[in-house]
């Protein structure tokens, strides 16, 4: 569990994070959402330690990443896995190499096992004929896979994912979410989306932290969205009519 | 104000190579990225060296010839001058000021696209020391390589000049080949190679420097590619100026 207390963050005068507040459970997809520009990318860097917040606390599992020494902070570097919003994966480095390197560099395994790790992995992703290729000669999609892969190869506690399904097509973005939903339910791990996808919230989103203007808004699940009376939140996500006509057609329906 | 820029410039320099030498995390993956960068940095740019080597070594001995040699001089001189520029000036600093400007923006342009497409996040998260998976490895490849490519760069000068005996008949090969001998200091090719190993290190930690600390998009790294070169040139001539004085007293 990854509990947030009292972030605040600002850049020279600016205020990103405002008194932010936000619990991420185990085994549960965690979504972050808000419009560009809320803070919900900082806010991930903060957590995972890419950015300094000036005051508050950041618990994994009761540690806090702010007091920890420097060799505590690379330990628990290495139960976290991350997927970039552009993938990130390593230009120079095969598919397989790129899967194989968080492996090479923290695992004391032979080769031969290191390489069946990183097979397995991305088997996971349905990926293992593309191990050879390098990320300049597969798809978007393929390459969010390979990220995940990656992001999975050191069996991680915690999990995230900034922007997973941006630039890709709604049927690929099913694919991306389906993935991550079900391999945090198969390693029980903590973990975080930020998107602003709203397929993925109302597909996988378990909870929901809605971020607005640098302050945490709204939480809830994704059933609890239609019958949210937030304003800012029902102008986030009903923007499109389509999404509108459905909350219509929820309210509407009987109650069981 | 600029002085302020300049020495918050310099403290990040420092922080980063304070960074860049710690204890690179697996060896194993160290030596394998130091024999990339080695054939990246080094034994690519050989070809580059023997080219502009060659023919700078021809044109240093026409020119010479033609303005420096007459009845006056002995005819040895043009071979003498030719081989001095070579060895002191030419296969050090001016051949670290050409890689400055190959080697320094191919690190720059790689680091800072690295940067900007998160890939330096993405080590910073897995818990590897980025600076020093990265930067280490080009810095000790470049300062490996230098000494080959001064030797070869001076070798290649040499067959320039004795180009323009064979084929141009500029000059009598004896006579070139006396200049050469005449008065051979030893020192001289380790003042060289002495210079050169400075120059290597500045043209790889100022061009990393340069693309590690990008933020923004494709026309940072451009800047950064730009400023690299232009930083690590400036840095070049002026450790030149006082490497000469302390090697040549």
């Amino acid at each position: 569990m990854i509990q947030i207390n009292s972030i605040y963050k600002s850049f020279e005068d600016k205020q990103v994070l405002k008194d932010i507040n936000i619990s991420f459970e185990n085994g549960k997809t965690n979504l972050i959402i808000g419009q560009s520009g809320s803070g919900k990318t900082v806010l991930m860097k903060c957590i995972v330690g890419l950015l300094t917040p000036e005051e508050g606390q950041i618990l994994y599992d009761g540690r806090d990443l702010l007091c920890m020494k420097k060799r505590e902070k690379k330990a628990l570097r290495r139960e976290i896995g991350m997927i970039f919003q552009s993938a990130a994966l390593f230009d120079s480095m095969s598919v397989l190499e790129n899967v194989m390197f968080p492996l090479d560099m923290f695992s004391d395994d032979t080769y031969r096992d290191r390489v069946k790790r990183a097979q397995f992995c991305l088997d996971r992703v349905n990926l293992i004929e593309a191990q050879s290729k390098y990320p300049g000669e597969i798809s978007g999609g393929m390459q969010k896979r390979v990220a995940i892969a990656r992001a999975i190869a050191l069996n991680p506690r915690y999990l995230f994912c900034d922007e997973p399904n941006s630039g890709l097509d709604p049927k690929t973005s099913l694919v991306i979410d389906a993935l991550i939903h079900s391999i945090t339910e198969e390693y029980n791990m903590t973990t975080i989306i930020n998107t602003h996808d709203m397929n993925s919230v109302m597909g996988i989103g378990d909870k929901i932290d809605f971020i607005f203007e640098g302050c945490k808004e709204w939480e809830g699940t994704k059933a609890d969205i239609f019958t949210s009376t937030n304003e800012r939140l029902n102008d986030f996500i009903f923007a499109s009519d389509l999404l509108k006509k459905v909350k219509v057609a929820e309210n509407n329906a009987p109650k069981k | 104000m600029l002085f302020k820029k300049s020495l918050n410039t310099f403290g990040s320099y420092l922080v980063l190579m304070g960074k860049t030498f710690a204890r690179p995390e697996r060896m194993r993956n160290f030596f394998k990225q130091y024999v990339k960068e080695l054939s990246q940095l080094g034994v690519d740019s050989i070809g580059i060296v023997l080219l502009i080597s060659f023919f700078i070594g021809a044109v240093i001995c026409i020119q010479i010839k033609l303005n420096i040699q007459s009845p006056w001089m002995p005819r040895f001189v043009t071979g003498y001058t030719t081989r001095e520029i070579m060895l002191l000036e030419f296969s050090s600093s001016i051949m670290c000021l050409i890689l400055a400007g190959k080697v320094g923006s191919n690190i720059a342009s790689e680091l800072g696209t690295m940067r900007v497409t998160q890939q330096i996040d993405a080590l910073e998260i897995m818990g590897v020391n980025s600076a020093s998976f990265l930067i280490l490895p080009k810095i000790t490849a470049l300062v490996t390589m230098i000494p080959f490519l001064v030797t070869f760069s001076i070798a290649a000068g040499i067959i320039g000049a004795y180009a323009t005996a064979w084929l141009g008949g500029v000059i009598k090969a004896e006579d070139l080949t006396y200049g050469l001998q005449y008065e051979f200091t030893e020192w001289f090719v380790w003042c060289g190679i002495i210079k050169s190993l400075f120059f290597a290190f500045i043209i790889s930690s100022v061009s990393s420097f340069y693309g590690y600390s990008v933020e923004g998009g494709s026309i940072e790294v451009g800047k950064a590619s730009t400023n690299a070169v232009v930083h690590s040139s400036i840095l070049i001539l002026f450790s030149d100026l006082i490497l000469t004085q302390l090697l040549t007293k």
